[in-house]
């Protein structure tokens, strides 16, 4: 029994602080409606090619006799210009924009992570000036008009939107990492690893990165929404994927073409945008909470 | 106060210089030959070197940064590669009509947040409150270029003689150039006839920009209107007896703007971005418009330039919330 209670306090991966994380977690109605759209998003991402009723009409489909048909009962969203049914596209355009934030954070977040730890620890000197002053430099221009010219000079496809997005994205986390490695640093246990001859790499990723992790994976789950923002901005204006594979955005844009006469052309793309920024702005809001030290 | 100022100031040159590095290194190292990217890769040889000459293409790498700089701190941004006009006059000539959408999408901005806020902050709890809420929601959820589209949706529906695209309808002629904006220009020379037009096509895309920031911020002030509330002095002074409204606007706002205006000044980025695509959606002739057409058109001297300006303009910005900060919260001014 006293060691059972120990663990508790020394790893917090055991089951009864799981427990608890979800307890707190499920406190809020929202959060679990978020988790759900975000299960959702997800599910669409990867069942798309085999849940879509017209799989076909993912690619270069032609079919001028049912173009731009109202939603009803065969085409529930409708379809476009092509004759191609907006609902299949729609709903594999959660591939895309899925794809877009899983690989823009597993490579910004890592990056901005490590040198806002540097930076923070060596808090005051010249490597400090360095790294926070090029950050400085990135967040000087709005992140989507540095995106949009990035991507703009290299060839419009989607991998080069998604590295416009990646190069505007790790400042934010060097920066949240930079301002809770600086505090962290003056602790007493990161002193006492430094008296005991502990490697600087042990110190960084050992004892101060641990201590940064809930607000790092806070501000991950809400930029999911933001990273897909971002790509249906970019390619809106034909910066992203490239036709005929759909995205948000270039679905918007097309759509955009043939209002008012066919808003479901651009509505329900429009809505496929928001159902999943909400989800994952519901669903990072409750990880926030579940962090929260305080509150319930 | 002047130090603070000071301070601030050499800092953000500092930044701007380093903002003009990325944006040289992108425009110049990424895309590798710019001379066939600007004449089309079957221009003569001879004219492709005249234009490696005029953009210092021969030098090398920091020699031809120091001599773009210098041109650019001189006012010369080179010319279009498409237009071959000058880019300073095109920035001269789109910056106003930016200006004029955003100080005016900057004003919605306000008026909306705070009256929503305190609307819900007074009625904490109640359908109004809960309203403001999903609205908030809504606001996050729709990105600006989707609320422009529905705006053009909605507009054409319901109030069909609204004028969507441009500045002014063509058959009104502008007001006198004074400031560049068509509203201020037309009540100060008594042309009330373009500055109403103008009012009324800034409407749509001011409001595309607006309605996001307006939602969102209004929830941060009402969050921090209800905390503060709960303060001892607010119980003091409703002890005192002091009359609802005053207890409000004297006391309790001034505290609890702060965070709101916090919020204002680091959405004011992606407003600028989001001007970029909304411009676009609305025809709207300014620098943004400017700005994304340069970059589908790979013209790399504007794109320096766009980005420059619209840098300095953030930084700007960024210098006049805080000073409005400083000015609510006296703390501010020792801290920084």
């Amino acid at each position: 029994m006293e060691d059972k209670k120990k663990k508790v306090i020394i790893s917090p991966s055991t089951k009864e602080n799981i427990k608890i994380y979800f307890y707190k977690f499920r406190q809020n109605k929202l959060s679990i409606a978020g988790l759900i759209l975000v299960l959702v998003s997800l599910f669409f991402a990867v069942a798309a090619t085999w849940i879509v009723p017209y799989p076909e009409h993912i690619g270069a489909y032609v079919d001028y006799a049912n173009a731009g048909l109202e939603p009803g009962a065969d085409h529930i969203f409708g379809t476009d210009v092509m004759g191609r049914d907006v609902f299949s596209r729609v709903i594999y355009s959660f591939r895309g924009a899925l794809i877009m934030s899983v690989v823009v954070l597993a490579i910004s977040v890592p990056i901005g992570t490590f040198l806002g730890l540097l930076a923070g620890y060596y808090h005051g000197t010249v490597i400090d000036s360095i790294i926070m002053r090029i950050t400085d430099v990135f967040l000087s221009v709005p992140a989507l008009i540095l995106a949009l010219s990035i991507a703009s000079i290299l060839k419009p496809n989607m991998m080069n939107s998604m590295l416009a997005v990646t190069i505007m994205w790790w400042p934010w986390y060097c920066r949240l990492v930079y301002g809770q490695a600086s505090s962290i640093s003056e602790e007493y246990f990161v002193k006492s690893a430094e008296l005991v001859g502990a490697s600087k790499s042990h110190i960084l990723l050992r004892e101060i990165l641990p201590n940064c992790l809930s607000p790092i994976l806070t501000k991950m789950a809400l930029d999911v929404g933001w990273v897909i923002l971002m790509g249906a901005s970019l390619s809106f204006v034909g910066l992203g994927e490239q036709p005929p594979t759909p995205g948000f955005g270039t679905m918007i844009s097309d759509g955009a073409k043939y209002i008012p006469d066919m808003w479901w052309m651009t509505i329900f793309p429009a809505l496929g945008v928001a159902f999943m920024i909400l989800g994952f702005n519901f669903f990072g809001d409750g990880i926030r909470d579940m962090f929260d030290k305080g509150g319930h | 106060m002047l130090r603070y100022i000071g301070k601030r100031l050499l800092l953000g040159i500092l930044v701007l210089f380093g903002t003009s590095i990325l944006i040289f290194f992108i425009a110049r190292v990424v895309p590798g030959d710019v001379a066939n990217i600007a004449l089309g890769s079957r221009a003569t040889d001879a004219a492709k070197e005249a234009f490696r000459e005029e953009l210092y293409l021969n030098d090398i790498l920091p020699v031809q940064y120091i001599k773009w700089l210098g041109d650019i701190l001189h006012g010369d941004f080179g010319n279009s590669f498409i237009t071959k006009r000058a880019i300073a006059t095109d920035v001269k000539q789109f910056f106003p009509a930016t200006a004029e959408l955003v100080l005016m999408s900057g004003m919605f901005i306000v008026i909306g947040a705070f009256s929503l806020g305190i609307l819900a902050g007074r009625h904490k709890n109640t359908w109004i409150d809960g309203l403001i809420r999903v609205l908030s929601y809504v606001g996050i959820a729709i990105p600006a270029f989707v609320m422009a589209i529905l705006l053009l949706i909605l507009s054409s529906r319901f109030f069909p003689s609204i004028p969507v695209l441009g500045r002014l309808s063509t058959s009104i002629t502008p007001p006198t150039n004074i400031t560049g904006l068509y509203i201020i220009d037309g009540l100060i020379t008594g042309n009330f006839v373009a500055a109403g037009n103008a009012f009324v096509h800034l409407l749509l895309p001011s409001l595309a920009l607006a309605i996001g920031p307006i939602v969102q911020e209004g929830r941060v002030l009402r969050s921090s209107l209800v905390d503060n509330s709960s303060k001892e002095y607010m119980a003091v002074s409703t002890g005192h007896g002091l009359p609802t409204n005053v207890l409000i606007n004297k006391y309790l706002l001034k505290p609890s703007a702060a965070a709101m205006i916090t919020v204002m000044g680091m959405d004011f980025a992606s407003l600028l971005g989001n001007a970029f695509l909304v411009e676009r959606i609305f025809n709207w002739p300014g620098l943004s418009r400017y700005g994304i057409n340069a970059m589908l058109n790979k013209d790399l001297n504007a794109i320096c330039a766009v980005v420059l300006v619209i840098a300095v303009t953030f930084f700007m910005v960024n210098l006049i919330v805080d000073l409005v900060l400083s000015k609510l919260d006296p703390r501010m001014r020792i801290g920084g």
